[in-house]
């Protein structure tokens, strides 16, 4: 047997573990449904109750796959933007900080103020809580491009574009990958809060009304629904990245084609 | 191949490069560093010049400057009969470290240049790469790497490596080849065979080659000219002919011409490092 599949199976058994420790211990110590729901009534809540979550699960989706999407799109043009010259990345750098630490519950109201509340502050909320890690690292790629992979491109008379594209952009590849697999799980979260504070859509909107009315196993499906969602995109662009930067990681499997 | 080399350019008739009287200086008002002191270097199209020198002399600045990649404080560089920098030219680079991109196969790698320099950019899509890869293999099985094309950079040996990074830098057929220390790196006897394979791309393909190197040996082995420079600052202090006819192997560096050549350059570079260094 190897130790992929030993590594796979043991990491398995630990979720499983996980939640067979969580249900015996609400059993065992009778704790009430409205303080921590059991395992086994949560996911018989999912099961009864999803033709009524199923909307709002994919209002959820949408809202944070189309933010993620703006996301990427400004977090590329801006990290290449500060990336490619000492200079931006100097200057911008500080305020580029000071945006990144900036709670984004906090702007939330602002943007239900801006465009009313519904699903734009939420897409809003998901672009910028996905844009920072995405601008710093592919920032931070273009940055460390070897100064000698530069002279061997400035002596063939390359022009800084194409310098960009044939060693910065490639070069830049892990980092942006590895950015978006943290980014989209941000994104994620930007969405849920957004829709906690202003919609009337969404798992954060469901979750909300349910803990208003004690109906605690609902916003634990909420939480598992959104648990769900964000492994199954991390997984996602895992995949993509392991297939598109595998040289980085010098895999053979990479190197096969 | 016979042994038939063209005769060094002593006085310019028609030098490839020309430095006229260039000085580099880094930094301005009252903190400058010399790198660079008056320099006056020909040459001549398809030669072979070694340049040799303690560290810190100014020899990969020499360099830098005839493919433009910075520009004299004063004086003139010339390549072609114009001023560098004027009109592109083609220019192969190797340094020390192979710099080869880890995305791309070893192909990919080598036929860079042809993506980028013209009139090859142009052909690039036009010809579909079906020549262009000819092209590559051809080169990659004369320097030992037949049927590596398909691996990636981290696939190979350190001295692979270096082999694929002469092929990138010859791959476009460049007038003037720069090797910046390109064997530094190597173990002696990938060096020496190296050294071999380097001279042999050298005379089917006769590029003007500017080779920088700590080792005497090789300059002894590859160059037709070595010039010995001193630092600080940087300054040619002697130019030598190198007259071992071609080709040349690894048993013509055992012959006591050959070692007291060597010997005597060693002697120079000693005599010319700085007093404190000397100590």
């Amino acid at each position: 047997m190897n130790s992929n599949l030993k590594r796979r199976l043991a990491s398995a058994a630990f979720i499983i573990g996980f939640f067979v420790l969580w249900e015996i211990v609400c059993r065992a110590f009778h704790i009430s449904d409205i303080i921590v729901p059991k395992p086994s009534q949560i996911i018989e809540t999912l099961w009864m109750r999803m033709p009524q979550l199923w909307p709002h699960t994919l209002q959820t989706l949408y809202t944070t796959l189309v933010g993620f999407g703006f996301g990427i799109l400004a977090g590329v043009a801006i990290g290449m933007l500060i990336g490619s010259s000492r200079l931006a990345y100097d200057v911008a750098y500080p305020l580029l900080i000071g945006f990144a630490s900036i709670p984004k519950v906090a702007v939330v109201p602002i943007f239900v103020l801006w465009f009313g509340a519904g699903a734009v502050p939420a897409i809003l909320t998901a672009m910028i809580m996905s844009l920072f890690p995405i601008v710093v690292n592919v920032a931070t790629g273009l940055a460390t491009t070897e100064p000698e992979l530069e002279d061997v491109m400035k002596a063939l008379r390359a022009s800084k574009l194409e310098i960009l594209w044939n060693v910065g952009l490639p070069r830049a590849m892990p980092y942006f990958f590895a950015s978006l697999k943290v980014a989209v799980t941000l994104a994620f979260v930007g969405a849920v809060i957004s829709e906690t504070v202003a919609s009337n859509r969404g798992i954060g909107n469901v979750m909300m009304i349910a803990s208003a009315s004690f109906d605690v196993p609902l916003v634990f499906a909420g939480l598992f629904i959104l648990a769900g969602l964000g492994v199954s995109l991390y997984v996602i662009f895992s995949f993509i990245e392991a297939r598109v930067t595998g040289w980085a990681m010098r895999k053979d499997e990479f190197a096969m084609g | 191949m016979t042994s038939a080399i063209r005769p060094s350019v002593a006085d310019g008739i028609d030098p490839f490069v020309e430095l006229e009287k260039v000085t580099l200086t880094y930094g301005r008002g009252a903190r400058t560093i010399p790198a660079l002191g008056e320099t006056s270097l020909k040459v001549g199209q398809g030669d072979f010049v070694a340049l040799v020198g303690p560290s810190g002399c100014g020899k990969s600045t020499i360099l830098k400057l005839v493919t433009g990649l910075i520009k004299a404080t004063s004086g003139y560089v010339f390549v072609a009969g114009r001023e560098v920098g004027a009109e592109p030219m083609r220019v192969g680079m190797a340094f020390q470290n192979p710099t080869l991109l880890p995305w791309l196969s070893i192909r990919d790698n080598v036929m860079l240049p042809l993506k980028i320099v013209e009139p090859f950019r142009h052909q690039y899509r036009a010809k579909r790469k079906t020549e262009f890869r000819d092209r590559v293999e051809a080169l990659l099985a004369q320097v030992g790497l037949a049927g590596f094309g398909d691996k990636y950079p981290w696939q190979l040996s350190g001295g692979m490596m270096q082999r694929a990074s002469l092929c990138r830098a010859l791959i476009h057929d460049p007038q003037l080849l720069m090797l910046d220390e390109p064997f530094g790196a190597l173990d002696q006897f990938t060096r020496e065979e190296l050294w071999a394979i380097m001279q042999d791309l050298w005379m089917s393909r006769r590029p003007t080659v500017l080779l920088v190197t700590h080792d005497l040996k090789e300059a002894g082995y590859l160059a037709n000219r070595i010039c010995v420079m001193r630092s600080r600052p940087g300054q040619i202090i002697e130019d030598k002919a190198v007259h071992f006819p071609r080709p040349r192997t690894i048993e013509v560096s055992y012959t006591p011409d050959f070692v007291a050549m060597t010997q005597h350059l060693r002697e120079l570079i000693v005599s010319a490092r700085p007093a404190k260094e000397a100590a």
